[in-house]
């Protein structure tokens, strides 16, 4: 357990040190949001009944854009191949590595959207509901997102390929993060189910993701 | 404690790079693999890390620890060094202190990063992110790893490209110290290591690229230490 807690350390200290893949994600998000009223004219009532929508759907492609960033420099540097012979096995080195992620990237896009949802006249009620869904759903989009990472390693400029991978992945995160959304502004409509099952999903991915990203970093490394 | 590799044989892309290598290397052995570029000297190194899966024939480390894999016991210092620009020196050697950590260090993780740092005189360099550290040394901050967890296995690849003289004497004053402390190093080199009395096995590489022994001694066997310290073993 030491081993995993030093790898999170490090791969956070590296993301404060190396500042641009979060603060890139970041700038991202809020473009595209940005870009949402610009494009579509200044109608508050389409921008508050579509930001759901779009503050979910931009922060999956923001958060997609960090993805390659898990594996790349360990990959490049070496540190990957040292990994697999440290006594934390594969799979958890992975968890530690989606894990850092989440902190590094998940959490300040989902602390970020709140702010954006004023861009697009979000009703009121809907503010608590877009934090605890984002911070529900976000660890899925880290840990799936990081098996995703480990089987384009190698392609170089895969990250198309792991656009196309990972993004149908995303899907049920995103019908229930927005689901839960429009149940919190209309009461007795469900909010609970919407993020449990989000819950429900984080947590199956946080299983599953590790394990698949280790089998595809061993095919990498042969 | 000793290394066994049996009539070894590693595929790479439909070519047979690694063919019928057998071996023997007990403790407190040097075993200095050359050859040609293209030999397999790489492949039987990640082969033994446990990254690569032999066709067939079979790697065992018999006498160490049969709980752990073979790569949970050794140190693997391939052609990247595994140090992180954004890191200092000291923080890259911290971190592997507690990543690769066989759980029988005595000391603590900075006494041995200090220790590692002094033994590849490192330590004017120990506060410096490794990003600004010239090729030379940043192989040095690659190779100290070795000194900051408690391995019995060490597989070097050419762990001496890119030092200068006075770093590669200290190199193999590293390995000839981890040889007589009962360990096995299992080292590719291009040019003499200097470590009296290690052992070598030359991979050969045919015409079309493809490795065999020597087709004039029995497979793989393996050349006794040439003379006057270090050259190559003569087919």
């Amino acid at each position: 357990m030491n081993a995993f807690w030093t790898l999170v350390a490090r791969d956070l200290r590296l993301a404060v040190r190396e500042g641009s893949a979060v603060g890139t994600a970041l700038g991202f998000y809020l473009i595209v949001v940005t870009l949402m009223p610009l494009g579509l004219g200044p109608d508050l009532r389409l921008l508050s009944r579509i930001a759901p929508g779009v503050l979910w759907i931009a922060l999956l492609l923001a958060a997609l854009l960090s993805l390659p960033r898990i594996f790349e420099t360990d990959h490049e540097d070496g540190s990957l191949e040292v990994m697999a012979t440290g006594s934390l096995p594969l799979e958890g080195a992975a968890a530690a590595k989606a894990l850092a992620h989440w902190l590094s990237t998940g959490i300040p896009l989902a602390l970020l959207a709140p702010l954006l949802g004023l861009l697009l006249n979000l009703e009121l009620g809907a503010y608590p509901a877009l934090v605890t869904s984002m911070l529900a759903g976000t660890p899925a989009i880290s840990f799936l997102g990081a098996a995703g990472a480990a089987l384009t390693l190698s392609a170089r400029r895969g990250g198309l390929l792991l656009a196309l991978l990972v993004l149908p992945l995303y899907v049920p995160t995103l019908i229930f993060g927005i689901s839960a959304m429009s149940a919190a502004t209309v009461p007795g409509q469900g909010f609970e189910a919407s993020l449990l099952i989000l819950c429900a999903i984080s947590l199956a991915s946080l299983v599953l993701g590790p394990v698949a990203a280790a089998a595809a970093l061993r095919l990498q490394m042969q | 404690m000793r290394l066994v590799v049996e009539s070894l044989k590693v595929i790479r892309g439909s070519r047979p790079v690694i063919c019928g290598v057998s071996a023997t290397v007990a403790g407190g052995e040097a075993l200095l693999l050359t050859g040609p570029n293209g030999a397999g000297k790489t492949t039987l190194i990640r082969t033994l890390a446990g990254f690569l899966e032999p066709a067939s024939g079979a790697v065992r480390l018999e006498g160490g620890d049969g709980e752990r894999e073979i790569a949970q016991q050794c140190h693997y210092v391939g052609h990247a060094n595994g140090t992180k620009s954004n890191l200092t020196v000291a923080e890259n050697l911290a971190f592997w202190a507690r990543c690769l950590a066989a759980g029988s260090e005595t000391s603590s993780i900075a006494g041995r990063v200090a220790a590692a740092l002094a033994g590849l005189g490192l330590e004017p360099l120990a506060g410096i992110r490794a990003g600004y550290l010239s090729a030379g040394q940043r192989r040095r901050a690659g190779l100290a790893r070795v000194l900051v967890a408690d391995r019995p296995l060490w597989l070097l690849d050419e762990p001496t490209a890119s030092l200068d003289a006075a770093s590669a004497v200290l190199v193999a004053g590293l390995i000839k110290a981890h040889v007589a402390a009962g360990g096995i190093v299992v080292a590719a080199t291009h040019v003499p290591l200097g470590i009296d009395g290690a052992r070598y096995l030359r991979l050969g590489a045919t015409a079309e690229g493809a490795a065999s022994p020597s087709p004039n001694a029995p497979p793989s066997s393996i050349m006794p230490p040439a003379r006057g310290g270090g050259g190559k073993a003569v087919r």
